[in-house]
C-alpha cells in the first residue's frame, strides 16, 4: 500500500478512537472534581486532586446505585439461569424429537422474532399487570425470559452440530429424556451457554425500558433506572452524575477486557438471530 | 445466523437395523420440554399482539373494563392528525445516520481485517460503546452537548468556536445531535458483524487477487463486498426497523422535547401518560405493520441465500 494510504488509514483509526474516547474522558475528568471546581473549570482541565473520589461515594450511597446493583444482580442471575434452561429445553425438544405440531412450534418462534418488543409494550403491560407482576422484580424477569427467542436459536444451531449418537448411546443404556437432557445435552452446550449468557447478560444489565415501565418503585431501581433518576436530585451536579455513569460503565469494561474474544464471537453469532 | 442453512433436523437413520422400541411416555416428552417456553412465548408475545389489535379498535383508557368498541376510529385519527404521523419525519434522521453508520462500519471492518498495527486495540475501542448502558450513554452525551461542555470546548480549541450552538435545545439541530449519538452507540455492532463475515472469506482469494495485481479497492469490490453481502443486507433491515422504533436515547436525553419526539415516545406517552390505550395500540399496530412491510420488502430485494434468518 502506498505511504499516503497507510498514513490515511492510521489517521482515520486515530480519529475514530478520539471520537469514541473523548466524551468518556471528559466524564472521567468531571467525576474527579469537587462541585465548585467543576463549575469553574473547563471540561478538559485536569482535576486538582486525581484521587478525589467523593462523588463516587455520593453516587453510590445517596444516588441509590448500591440498591441498583443489587436489584440488577438478582434479576440478572434469575433471568440468565432461566434463559439457559428454557432456551436449551426448547432447542432440545425441537432438534432431537419429531412430534406433531413441530412445524407450527418452529414457525411460532420464527415469526416472533419479527415482532419488535417495543411495539407490543402497550398490550404487554396489561398482561403483566393482570398477572399481578407490576412493580415486582418478577415483571422484568418474566419479560426477559418470555421475550428471548434468540437464545433458543443459538442453542438450536449449536445442537445441530452435536452428534446424535451421544444421546442415542445414553438412551440405549436406559437413560430417560430428562436424564439425557441434564447429563448429556446441557454439558455439551457449554460454549453456546457462554454465548447466551454473555449476550443476554449484557442486554439485561443495560435494559432501561422494561424496569422503567414495570418497576417504578424506587426500592426496585436497577442500575439503569437509578442512574436515570440522577437527572432529578443531581440535575445540576454533573460531577456526581459523571461518577454515577462511570460506576455503571466500569463493570462492563472489566467484563469486556476479560472476555473480549468470546464477546466478539458471541455478538457475531448471536445478534444476527 | 451466518452459518449455512440446514434443512430442519434430518430423520435419523436407524443404523442398528433393530426397530427401536419407544417407551410409551416418549411421545409426550417433547411437549414436556416445550410447555414452559411455549407458555412464555404465547403469554408475552402472541397474546399481547392479539390484544393490542383488539384494544386498537376500542376507546379503552387502560383502567377498568375495556372501553367501547369504536371500529377504525383510532386509525382514522392517526391518519388525519398530521402531528401523530408527522413524528415519523424524525426517523429520517436516524435512517440517514444508519447509512453513515453502516458505511463507516464497513470501512473500519475492512481495514482492520488486514494487517494493521494495534488491531485489537482499535477493534476494542470501536466496539466498546455498543456494550455501554443506554442511560449511561444518554448521560455521557447530555454532558457532551451541554453549552460550554465537551463539544463546545473541542470546537473552540480547534478555532471553530463560532459553530457552538444549542446542540439539544434547537429544534433544527437536536435530531442531528441525537442521530450522531446513535451512530456512536451502534457503530460497534455493525463493525463486529462485518468483521466476522470478512474473516470467514477464504484468505487464498486475496492471495490470488494479489498475484493478479488487483488493487485493494478492487479486492474490496470483488471479494469482500460480495462475500458479506447478506450481512450488509440484514444490517440495513435492522437499521431501518431500529430507526422507526427509536426510543431510548431521545427519551433519556430530551424526553422528546424540541422536536426530537419519535413515534415510540409518542406511543408510550399516549398510553401511559394520557391513558389513551386504544389510540396508542392503534399507533403500535401501525408501527408493527410498517416494520413487517420493510422487512418483507427488504427480503424481496435482497434474497439472502446464505444468511439463515432463523
Amino acid at each position: 500500500m502506498s505511504r499516503t494510504a497507510t498514513a490515511l488509514k492510521y489517521l482515520s483509526l486515530i480519529a475514530a478512537s478520539v471520537v469514541v474516547l473523548l466524551p468518556l474522558l471528559a466524564l472521567v475528568l468531571g467525576s474527579l472534581k469537587t462541585g465548585p471546581e467543576y463549575l469553574e473549570s473547563g471540561p478538559f482541565d485536569p482535576p486538582e486532586n486525581w484521587l478525589h473520589l467523593g462523588n463516587y461515594a455520593t453516587a453510590f450511597t445517596d444516588g441509590g446505585m448500591l440498591r441498583g446493583f443489587l436489584n440488577t444482580t438478582i434479576i440478572l442471575v434469575i433471568s440468565l439461569t432461566g434463559t439457559v434452561l428454557i432456551g436449551s429445553m426448547a432447542a432440545y425438544a425441537i432438534d432431537r424429537f419429531d412430534f406433531r405440531g413441530k412445524k407450527l412450534v418452529v414457525a411460532l418462534f420464527l415469526v416472533a422474532t419479527l415482532v419488535p418488543a417495543v411495539t407490543t409494550q402497550v398490550a404487554t403491560f396489561q398482561v403483566v399487570n393482570n398477572l399481578g407482576l407490576f412493580n415486582t422484580r418478577w415483571s422484568a424477569i418474566a419479560l426477559f425470559l418470555g421475550t428471548d427467542i434468540i437464545s433458543i436459536y443459538i442453542f438450536q444451531q449449536f445442537l445441530r452440530g452435536v452428534p446424535r449418537e451421544l444421546d442415542e448411546a445414553a438412551a440405549i443404556e436406559g437413560a430417560g429424556p430428562v436424564r439425557i437432557y441434564w447429563r448429556i445435552i446441557l454439558p455439551l452446550l457449554k460454549p453456546a451457554i457462554a454465548t447466551v449468557v454473555i449476550i443476554k447478560g449484557i442486554a439485561v444489565y443495560n435494559e432501561f425500558y422494561i424496569p422503567f415501565l414495570y418497576m417504578p418503585s424506587r426500592e426496585l431501581g436497577v442500575i439503569s433506572t437509578s442512574l436515570f433518576r440522577f437527572k432529578g436530585p443531581f440535575g445540576a451536579h454533573w460531577e456526581v452524575i459523571s461518577a454515577g455513569v462511570i460506576l455503571v460503565i466500569i463493570p462492563t469494561l472489566v467484563i469486556f477486557l476479560l472476555l473480549q474474544r468470546f464477546i466478539y464471537n458471541g455478538f457475531a453469532s448471536g445478534s444476527v438471530k | 445466523m451466518a452459518t449455512s442453512t440446514h434443512p430442519v433436523a434430518p430423520p435419523v437413520a436407524q443404523h442398528t437395523g433393530t426397530a427401536r422400541r419407544r417407551p410409551r411416555g416418549r411421545a409426550l416428552t417433547p411437549y414436556l420440554f416445550l410447555i414452559l417456553p411455549l407458555l412464555l412465548l404465547l403469554t408475552f408475545t402472541y397474546f399481547p399482539v392479539v390484544n393490542m389489535i383488539f384494544y386498537s379498535l376500542t376507546s379503552w383508557r387502560g383502567l377498568g373494563p375495556v372501553g367501547e368498541f369504536v371500529g377504525a376510529d383510532n386509525y382514522v385519527e392517526i391518519a388525519t392528525r398530521p402531528e401523530l404521523f408527522g413524528v415519523f419525519t424524525v426517523s429520517v434522521y436516524y435512517i440517514a445516520a444508519s447509512v453513515v453508520q453502516i458505511l463507516l462500519a464497513l470501512y473500519f471492518a475492512t481495514i482492520l481485517s488486514f494487517d494493521t498495527r494495534f488491531r485489537n486495540l482499535f477493534k476494542g475501542i470501536l466496539f466498546f460503546p455498543y456494550l455501554i448502558n443506554g442511560v449511561a450513554i444518554g448521560m455521557v452525551f447530555l454532558f457532551f452537548f451541554q453549552p460550554g461542555g465537551t463539544l463546545d470546548s473541542v470546537l473552540s480549541a480547534a478555532g471553530l468556536g463560532s459553530l457552538s450552538q444549542q446542540w439539544l435545545g434547537d429544534p433544527d439541530v437536536v435530531n442531528y445531535s441525537l442521530a450522531g449519538t446513535s451512530i456512536w452507540r451502534y457503530l460497534g455492532l455493525n463493525f463486529v458483524l462485518f468483521l466476522g463475515a470478512i474473516q470467514s472469506i477464504p484468505p487464498h482469494l486475496y492471495e490470488a487477487a494479489d498475484i493478479d495485481g488487483a488493487t485493494k479497492w478492487e479486492q474490496f469490490r470483488h471479494i469482500v463486498l460480495p462475500g458479506i453481502r447478506p450481512i450488509v443486507g440484514l444490517s440495513f433491515i435492522l437499521a431501518i426497523s431500529g430507526s422507526l422504533s427509536v426510543f431510548e436515547i431521545p427519551y433519556i436525553m430530551t424526553g422528546g422535547a424540541n422536536g426530537s419526539e419519535t413515534f415510540v415516545i409518542q406511543t408510550v406517552d399516549m398510553a401511559f401518560k394520557y391513558h389513551k390505550v386504544g389510540l396508542a395500540s392503534a399507533m403500535a399496530v401501525v408501527l408493527l405493520l410498517i416494520i413487517l412491510l420493510v422487512t418483507w420488502v427488504q427480503r424481496r430485494i435482497v434474497p439472502d441465500e446464505k444468511v439463515d434468518l432463523t
